[in-house]
Parts: structure tokens; sequence; C-alpha cells
């Protein structure tokens, strides 16, 4: 047991070491998702009605510009000094170390905006089942969004102007998630329940996990070559 | 049997490729041309008036073969794609890049027409109706494409890299489409119906098919000028180039 | 035949605009579609043979 995903742990605890070198990157993002959702009521209007109805959608946009944040980051240094060439032709296996990385960036990027996502929710003014189906819908996607990230920065690894490229290649398919996410609260307050959305939103997360991983290896290995 | 397949390998590298596509393209491009015009003619002057419509349904005869085509080059690039990453062939990825224009260009006419014609329809340029929606998307995924192999310079990486979002775009596009429907049910019911399509004369659907037709010989004649342009680039230095290209 | 005259068929029953503007469309991106393919053949012709003569 520990000796088969013992890289996908040891790649888990250098990434989480390396993110606890640089915590303003991780504090940067947060606070990024924080003033993004905070800056839509200022956009449109305190009506708490109308807030109450644009919560999910904008906690939810909010996640998606702070994952894309830190993406960029997440194959760009190893490549840069090398690291990524040597896990790519280590014994080990390639696809455990880069799904431990993938795990890494969610615990650094995904996690805390899931944590602090209830307390923006309160200012929206939404109810207690409101903020509960919110967070686990965010628990649910955020992973998602880190997974299917994983693969469209690996795609543009060290590739010129990657940052646009990154938003271009990946908001398209993050769509899906956000619809079942942000869906959730909105069918509960209708009445439907959320359950339908938030067993889809699993659904992906489970898809996701087995394919976006290999696929991401796959493009790292087009990326070093 | 042998033999036959000896052939197919041969066309399968771009210097036996170019002059065989360089043959096929008239063929190709006068289809398109009597086909577009015996289409209009069909679809302009022949078919009745919509009883519901009047006049303004005639935009079915580009709309609909336009997103039927966006959508049938997406999954052909997506072929390409795959099979260049099975077999490692060279042709393979170019038929991908030279596809991805004409496949966003039909992408864009279907939401130009399509908002001209839900103006006069519905009285907006745009709802966000499922079709519409996913449609919009599509254009997107053509786009992020063509920009990631615009981005790479080294042809090889930008094929294999663009194989690899072509792949995950085409098994993403049934889920996107599923889950906008989804979203649109939800959200505004069934407010618009574009899906119930008014009883449609012989002559409506003649016409709609001449012109699919066309343009499915257009998107023919237009990727395979466009994959000789790419093999001329790729291969500017070769020695079949210098020989056979300047005719 | 369902028009009686070319205006009638210019007018497509008041909805000339939305019909023209999007048959117009496809052809004017169709159009600019090929003859930049055209373009971009001539500019590589012309680098070929600019190579062939300085060789």
């Amino acid at each position: 047991m520990n000796g088969l995903l013992y890289p996908f742990q040891q790649s888990v605890r250098r990434d989480l070491l390396l993110a606890a070198r640089h915590k303003t990157e991780i504090i940067t993002a947060l606070f990024f998702f924080v003033i993004v959702v905070n800056l839509l009521p200022l956009g449109i209007g305190p009506d708490p009605d109308l807030l109450r109805k644009i919560a999910p959608g904008a906690l939810w946009i909010g996640a998606l510009l702070a994952t894309l944040l830190g993406l960029q980051r997440l194959f760009a240094p190893d490549h840069a000094d090398g690291t990524l060439e040597q896990m790519a032709l280590s014994p080990q296996s390639f696809t455990l170390l880069v799904a431990g990385k993938i795990l890494a960036h969610w615990l650094v990027a995904g996690l805390p905006v899931v944590l602090i996502a209830p307390v923006l929710g309160l200012q929206f003014d939404l109810s207690g089942r409101g903020l509960l189906i919110l967070t686990v819908s965010l628990l649910l996607g955020t992973p998602i969004l880190s997974l299917i990230g994983a693969v469209g920065a690996a795609l543009t690894l060290g590739v010129r102007g990657s940052g646009a490229l990154l938003s271009l290649l990946i908001l398209p398919l993050y769509i899906p998630a956000l619809i079942f996410g942000a869906g959730a609260v909105e069918a509960d307050l209708a009445g439907l329940g959320p359950e339908g959305h938030l067993s889809l939103l699993a659904a992906l997360l489970v898809v996701s996990t087995f394919f976006a991983p290999w696929v991401t290896t796959v493009a790292l290995r087009v990326a070093l070559e | 049997m042998n033999h036959s397949l000896v052939n197919w390998f041969k066309f399968a590298s771009p210097a036996s490729f170019y002059p065989l596509v360089g043959r096929l393209i008239p063929f190709f491009a006068t289809a398109a041309a009597i086909l577009t015009i015996a289409g209009l003619w069909v679809g302009l002057a022949v078919a009745p008036t919509d009883a519901q419509q009047g006049e303004g349904y005639r935009i079915i005869f580009v709309h609909v073969p336009a997103s039927w085509m966006s959508m049938f080059i997406y999954c052909v690039m997506a072929f390409w794609a795959a099979l260049g990453l099975a077999f490692n062939t060279r042709l393979s990825g170019m038929m991908a890049s030279a596809l991805a224009p004409t496949g966003a260009l039909f992408a864009f006419l279907s939401l130009w027409t399509g908002a001209l014609w839900g103006k006069p329809m519905w009285g907006a340029w745009w709802v966000w109706d499922a079709r519409l929606t996913s449609q919009l998307i599509l254009f997107f995924l053509y786009l992020g494409f063509i920009a990631l192999q615009a981005a790479i310079d080294d042809p090889r990486r930008a094929d294999k890299a663009g194989a690899i979002l072509a792949l995950v775009g085409v098994i993403n596009v049934p889920i996107i489409y599923f889950s906008v429907q989804w979203w649109n049910t939800l959200h505004q019911g069934a407010s618009v119906s574009i899906t119930k399509a008014p009883s449609m004369a012989h002559t409506m659907l003649l016409g709609m098919l001449l012109m699919a037709l066309a343009f499915w010989a257009y998107t023919i004649a237009v990727a395979l000028m466009r994959v000789r342009c790419i093999i001329l680039e790729r291969e500017l230095t070769s020695e079949w180039v210098k020989k056979n290209a300047m005719e | 035949m369902q028009w009686n005259s070319f205006n009638d068929f210019l007018a497509m029953g008041g909805y000339a605009f939305y019909v023209w503007g999007s048959i117009g469309a496809c052809v004017l991106g169709m159009g600019i579609e090929v003859w930049m393919l055209k373009l971009r053949r001539r500019a590589i012709l012309a680098r070929l043979l600019r190579k062939e003569l300085t060789q």
C-alpha cells in the first residue's frame, strides 16, 4: 500500500513544502477571490434579493478565476529548473507524481476558497442551507477545476503568452462544472433539491480524476520532447 | 491486398499527397459551386413560403448546414488528431490544423445567421438557448485550438498538443451540450422552442440537403488548399518541393 | 417559382435585411477564406522562387 502510492505522497509533500515557502502567492490568490466576489455587489447594486440570486454564480466565477491564477505556476517552475524532466525520466510512475502535484495545487488554491466561501456567502445574504449547499458544491467542484486546469497548464507549458492562452483553452471546459455547481443552490431555491446537480458534479469529479492526470502526463511528455 | 496497403501508405507521405490533392481540389471546388447555385435556387426561388415565419425562414438554408458542418468538422478534426497520436503520421496533424479555421468560420456563420434569424422571430439578437450557447462554446473551442497551435513554434509539438486538446474537446462537447441543456431547462423552461421544426415541404428539405452538400464540398476543397500550404511551409527545404511545387 | 417580380425576390417578404444579411455573411466569410488562402499560397511560392534564384 505504502509502496504503490509512495511517489504520490512524496509529490504532494514536496509541492506543499514549496508552497509553504511562498505563502504570499497563496494569500494573493485567496484575496483575489475575495475581491472579485466583493466587486460584484458594487457593480450591480446592494439589493438583497438580487444578491441572493447571483451569489452562487458570483462565488463560482470567483473560484474559476482564482484557480486559473495558480495554474500557470503548476508546472512552469519545475520545468524551468529541470525537475520536471527528472520526474518524467524517473522509474516512478510519472502519472502518480503529476497526480500528486494536482492534489497539492487543489490543497493550496482550491481548499482555501472552499473554506472562505461561506463567509462571502453571508455577505450575499444566503440562508444557512444555501451556504451549506454552496460549500459542498465548491468542495466537489474545485478539484475538477484543478484537474482540468492541469491539462491546460501542461499543454501551454513553455509556450509564449501562456497565461492568456491557458484561460482561452480551459474556461470553456469549465462550463459543465460551473453550471452544475452554481445550479445546485438555485435548484434548491426552486424547490427541486440539490441532489441532482451535486451527484452530476460528483460524477464529473470521478471521471476527471481518472482521466485528467493521465492526459496531463501525455501532454507533459509532448512538451518535454 | 498487400499492394493496395502499400499504395495507401504511399499517399500518407506529404510528397505524394501534395500532387494528388492538387488534382482533387478543382473537382471539389466545382462541385461546391454547382451545389451552391442549385441549393440557393431551390431554397430561395422554388421552396414555398413558410406558413408561420413567412420568407424569414429562408435563413435556414445557410444556418442549418453551417451548424452541421461546424460540429461535423470538429469530429473529423478529432479523428485526424487521434490518428496522428496513434500512428505518429505527419499528415494527420496537418489535416487537423487545416480543418480548424474552416470549422471556426462555420461556427461563427452559424452564430451570425442564428442572430439574424432570432431577431425577427424571437425579437432578440441573442437568446440563451441551449443550442445557441453550445454553438458559442464550440466556437471558443475552435479558437482555443487555433491559438494553441499558433503559439507553439515547433510544428511537431504543435500537432501533438493540438491533437490532445481536440480529443479532450470532443469528449467534452457532449458533456457541455448536456449541461447547457440542463441549465436551460432550469432557468427559462421552454420559452423558445426551435426544436419543433415546422413541418417541412419536400423542396425545403431538398434545398437544405443541397446546401449541406455544397458546404461539405467547400470544406473539403478549402481544407485541401490549406493542407497544401501547410505542407509547403513545412517542407520548404526538401528536394521534391523544389521539383514539383512550382507547376 | 415563388416570386412575381425581381423586386419581390429582393424584398423577401419584408425580411430582406435578415435573409440577405445571412447569405451575404456566408458569401463574404467564405470568399475571404479562399482569398486569404490564395494569398498565402502566393507568398509561399514567391519565397520558394526567391530561394531558387539566389542559389
